[in-house]
């Protein structure tokens, strides 16, 4: 099998290189991944911090109500429900740019899955820390916030490493509603230059480039906030 | 609410449309299931079988599709295929395929963990008795590990299920495409996403209603 890499210098027919429009869609990946992953952990640690509040079980249940909401329809149908639903029922929305909806979309589902990370990890610590929290006088959003809290994040580190990861990979699936990310290059790209093979391989090499600098960043996190001493055992996060 | 009107759904419509593709997801479901867990568990004993030759090639193949989107595999697999056997195989078969070889690397890694929780004096209780290695697998570590892992691969299963919708990259007929069409043909595509969703949440939220249960009856019993 002869493999022609020339594809790639070849022009689109709009002036720029099929390697230039690729590594733009590389840029829309990111940006769709980056801006929904500050949607998701914004969101994903109030409701998991929400649904392990002591004294207010309404709050909880509505906490636990979104992650089910948001867990349990596939994102795809998700996207269609932001991208397509929400406009027709809400006129106001047909101002927000599709670009706003995906985000939203990828944000709340992976929202989800992070609430139920920081509510595993919160519930994870011994009871004791946050009696003690109280018993120093600490107010309940002062023992999350100095106490709770900063013990969560360095538990849920390895799963939230994987979901991280995942977002990136989930981002995919906004080629749905045609947002120009690295899939929807992809189909593009095959079609035109029928090189479907050599545009997949620099596709799915950007991916994994990008997943492993994620994994590398958040590994370096992790030892950055390592507390000396404080071993963690390490977690497994599913899905993809 | 801006219009949004369900009254034109009847049985009809279902039978007609719906349920053929349900029966696609389900089958793809099972399909991906069985078969993920098969070839995912031969490659989790590649890896753990301590032979070089044999771990190399099972790692790779399981890192190099845990970091590939599933949309990029279904819709590469689907569009190499006529490049490699000169013909289309249809999205169906396609999905399947895919899943199957997909899934296996998700599966695999929870087999690995499962194996891995079998404590390694059982293996050599097992080679003292005189058992061979494929006996020991079959006979004592691979149904304690089937069991230890039963939640965490049916709940693999539940995000199998939520993950066909992503056949629509391929134009398969599976349970979202069905509420589309129907959508498309009486001109109330919103309605149907809007069902859609709510079919996809109630079958997902009740199996893992059912799988939390389970676990607790599993936790109880070791």
């Amino acid at each position: 099998m002869n493999l022609d890499w020339h594809v790639f210098l070849n022009d689109d027919g709009g002036g720029r290189t099929y390697l230039e429009w690729m590594l733009q869609s590389w840029g829309w990946t990111l940006s769709v991944a980056g801006c929904a992953y500050v949607v998701a952990m914004i969101t994903g640690v109030i409701v998991g911090t929400v649904r392990t509040l002591p004294n207010s079980p309404w709050l909880v249940r509505l906490a636990n109500a979104w992650v089910e909401l948001f867990r349990n329809i596939p994102l795809l149908v998700q996207i269609f429900l932001w991208y397509f639903v929400l406009p027709k029922v809400f006129p106001v929305m047909q101002q927000v740019p599709g670009f706003a909806l995906v985000v939203l979309a990828l944000g709340f589902f992976t929202s989800a899955r992070i609430a139920e990370q920081v509510r595993a990890g919160i519930q994870a610590l011994p009871k004791g820390q946050r009696y003690a929290a109280s018993a120093m006088g600490f107010t309940t959003v002062q023992a999350y916030r100095y106490v709770l809290l900063p013990m969560c994040f360095r538990i849920i580190m390895p799963p939230l490493t994987s979901e991280t990861m995942n977002m990136l990979k989930n981002s995919s699936v906004a080629f749905a509603v045609s947002v120009t990310e690295l899939t929807w290059f992809y189909t593009q790209a095959a079609e035109e230059t029928s090189k479907g093979i050599e545009i997949f391989l620099g596709v799915t090499l950007l991916y994994i480039i990008s997943a492993f600098a994620v994994n590398r960043v958040m590994a370096f996190i992790e030892k950055k906030i390592q507390i000396p001493g404080f071993i963690v055992a390490g977690g497994t996060g599913g899905g993809h | 609410m801006g219009g949004l009107d369900l009254s034109f759904v009847n049985w009809d419509i279902i039978s007609k449309f719906v349920v053929n593709g349900f029966w696609f997801s389900v089958q793809l479901t099972i399909i991906a299931t069985l078969g993920g867990i098969a070839l995912g568990t031969m490659l989790a004993l590649m890896r753990l079988s301590g032979s070089k030759v044999l771990a190399l090639p099972a790692t790779i193949y399981v890192n190099g599709m845990r970091s590939i989107p599933l949309v990029m595999v279904i819709l590469g697999f689907f569009l190499l295929v006529p490049f490699l056997i000169g013909r289309p195989i249809g999205a169906e078969l396609s999905a399947i395929i895919t899943f199957v070889a997909f899934e296996a690397a998700y599966f695999s890694e929870i087999m690995r963990a499962g194996i891995q929780s079998i404590p390694r004096g059982q293996v050599h209780a097992g080679q003292a008795v005189g058992m061979t290695y494929s006996q020991n697998m079959r006979l004592i570590v691979l149904p304690q590990a089937f069991r230890n892992m039963l939640p965490i691969l049916l709940t693999q299963t539940i995000i199998l299920f939520q993950d066909t919708s992503l056949v629509y990259a391929i134009g398969a007929y599976d349970l979202l495409k069905g509420f589309t069409t129907a959508g498309k043909i009486y001109g109330r595509p919103e309605e149907a996403y809007i069902l859609a969703a709510l079919v996809y949440f109630v079958i997902c939220f009740g199996l893992s209603y059912l799988v939390k249960k389970l676990q607790a009856k599993i936790a109880i019993v070791r």
